[in-house]
């Protein structure tokens, strides 16, 4: 009696099994066709863009390597906005993690003045999308003459409500008791921070690294309208641009194609090696009530 | 010379005790929250009854607030951003919830697997993601997704870019597509907070897999739905790259695709017309304070006094 209820419990988990897998495949599948378009796409002949939009038919007569040929030996700035992509990335994302961690130990471990109304502060910027702020900011930075640099790019991101937010969830968890013990070693609060709390954020950092990386990399409309060197521009700026020549050049419809599937290739490259880093990242404490 | 080095050596120390140190912590937020929050708002306020042209302002009063109370494009913009945010609200918060269910049941195998690959869209840059709706989305017979509706359903061709619905539907997939993946993975850490003895308690007590749904996992995820919640909100109101991609940077057949900051961009950047986008501007601020604190108000985050 009790074996036949067990075997029929064991049949109907099993065909459950078979069930969740045939669904997660195909909602994986679908997941996957527009990257398939795209790649598909960047082996055909541009010249029928346009009018064919992307599809996931293999026709090999119009199919070549000729759009990579070209991006990689052709004369144009893809490489450039690429390395500045780069190096806009890392630079941010490295001043971010540091300032933001800066500012969530101090609300996290004293208690001054003004705090509570600071914090507050804080989770107010969170909500309000930056897009709001986007053109009396432009025309600060015009004011500042802050555009067409890096520099000006950057500086609004650097104390990051959001980054900030998470550090101080993270920070929770970390007993004021250390803080105490740096103290009663000689440290001061800077190499308290320095050499104490922050090794300790390591998860923390990691997690944001790559929400900030992300970001930076793919981040277009402010970067849009403070550079306008197009030699200056990042990928995501560039690959518009190119977009914008509407059929007047079909050479830059191969770079469009091509260079689309490099700028995404090496992320998901990256993400396939790093998986487990970056989704159990993301999901160390960063919701707590 | 060792008087100089007491001072500073005094100074050092003033800097660095546990009472001036808080401060200049907190001090690279204070100065980006006053130089690139609190005084552009204050500028926008400011631009907002002026008329500026060329670097020549003048004062016009409320002019632009009328201009903007006459503008017929204006309400559409707020009604598609509203719209797009309900509807993608409506999607992305039950139905990850759902595959984070499903992925984290004992009967799955390889959720790691599954979970990864639907992560991928959102490492896809919003520009080359839009580029790739907008040609998937074509308006012509051999497009991906019409020639789907015209094979599956045996719909006639659609107008995905000069009609309303099939425009939201567009814009909406596009989202949906990049952020399902984030929301399962912000459910499933949500549901690994939730006490496994909650469940056996519901299994003690007879409840089926749709009760232990409702009653256990849905009130235990809440603090994660806040979250998602929040984000959508944030996402959705300030949606513009997204719909910049598809329609090409041009602006859209009847206005379909155009969304609060895409007239902001539009008047305040391509026209140059500041006054009128800084009126603009401030009313999207109102509207994302307003649902916001409808929002927080309604999940009980505040109001209750017992805020963290």
């Amino acid at each position: 009696m009790i074996s036949s209820y067990t075997k029929k419990h064991v049949g109907q988990k099993k065909t459950y099994t078979i069930l969740l897998l045939v669904f997660f495949a195909m909602f994986c599948v679908v997941v996957l066709v527009p990257f398939a378009t795209i790649l598909l796409t960047s082996f055909k002949q541009t010249n029928r863009l346009l009018t064919d939009g992307f599809n996931l038919k293999v026709e090999k007569n119009i199919m070549s390597w000729d759009s990579y040929v070209y991006l990689f030996t052709g004369k144009h700035s893809f490489f450039l906005w690429y390395r500045n992509s780069v190096y806009l990335t890392v630079v941010q994302t490295l001043l971010t993690l540091f300032i933001s961690a800066w500012v969530s130990f101090g609300f996290s471990f004293y208690r001054f003045k003004g705090k509570d109304i600071l914090y507050a502060c804080v989770l107010i910027v969170m909500m309000i999308p930056f897009e709001i702020m986007m053109l009396p900011l432009f025309m600060e930075a015009i004011n500042l003459k802050m555009t067409n640099s890096y520099f000006g790019i950057m500086i609004p991101y650097l104390a990051n409500a959001t980054v900030i937010f998470f550090f101080c969830q993270y920070l929770q968890g970390i007993p004021v008791e250390l803080v105490e013990a740096g103290r009663i070693d000689g440290c001061n609060e800077y190499s308290i921070f320095l050499c104490l709390v922050f090794p300790l954020m390591k998860p923390a950092l990691a997690a944001m690294s790559i929400l900030v990386g992300v970001n930076t990399w793919n981040n277009y409309l402010w970067p849009l309208l403070v550079l306008g060197d197009s030699h200056k521009f990042t990928l995501p700026i560039g690959l518009s641009s190119l977009i914008a020549m509407q059929g007047s050049n079909l050479n830059s419809y191969k770079i469009l194609m091509a260079g689309s599937v490099m700028t995404v290739l090496p992320i998901l490259l990256l993400f396939c090696f790093a998986q487990k880093y970056f989704i159990e990242g993301l999901s160390t404490g960063s919701v707590k009530g | 010379m060792s008087m100089k080095r007491k001072t500073l050596k005094k100074r050092w120390e003033t800097f660095s005790s546990a009472k001036v140190a808080p401060y200049v912590f907190v001090l690279p937020f204070l100065l980006t929250f006053v130089i690139f929050f609190i005084y552009p708002i204050i500028s926008s306020v400011m631009t907002s009854f002026q008329n500026v042209q060329l670097g020549a302002s003048k004062w016009v009063g409320l002019a632009n607030y009328k201009r903007l109370a006459a503008s017929s494009e204006f309400p559409t913009a707020i009604r598609n951003s509203l719209l797009y945010t309900v509807i993608t609200i409506a999607l992305m918060i039950p139905f990850p919830l759902l595959f984070a269910v499903m992925l984290n049941s004992k009967s799955m195998r390889g959720g790691t697997f599954f979970r990864a690959v639907l992560f991928m869209p959102i490492l896809c840059s919003v520009v080359v993601a839009g580029m790739t709706f907008r040609f998937m989305f074509n308006e012509t017979d051999s497009a991906l997704v019409n020639e789907f509706f015209m094979k599956v359903f045996g719909t006639r061709r659609i107008m995905w870019k000069s009609r309303q619905w099939p425009a939201m539907a567009m814009m909406v997939s596009l989202c949906c597509w990049r952020w399902t993946g984030m929301n399962i993975v912000y459910f499933m850490s949500g549901l690994r907070s939730v006490p496994v003895e909650l469940y056996e308690a519901a299994d003690i007590d007879g409840a089926s897999a749709a009760q232990r749904f409702w009653n256990v996992t849905v009130p235990s995820v809440k603090p994660t739905t806040i979250y998602v919640l929040t984000i959508s909100i944030y996402g959705g109101l300030s949606m513009y790259t997204e719909s910049r991609m598809l329609w090409d940077a041009k602006s859209s057949p009847m206005n379909v695709g155009l969304t609060i900051v895409g007239f902001v961009y539009q008047k305040g950047i391509s026209q140059a017309d500041y006054g009128f986008a800084s009126c603009a501007g401030l009313c999207l601020l109102l509207v994302t304070l307003v649902v916001n604190f409808i929002q927080l108000r309604g999940t009980g985050a505040i109001g209750k006094g017992g805020a963290k």
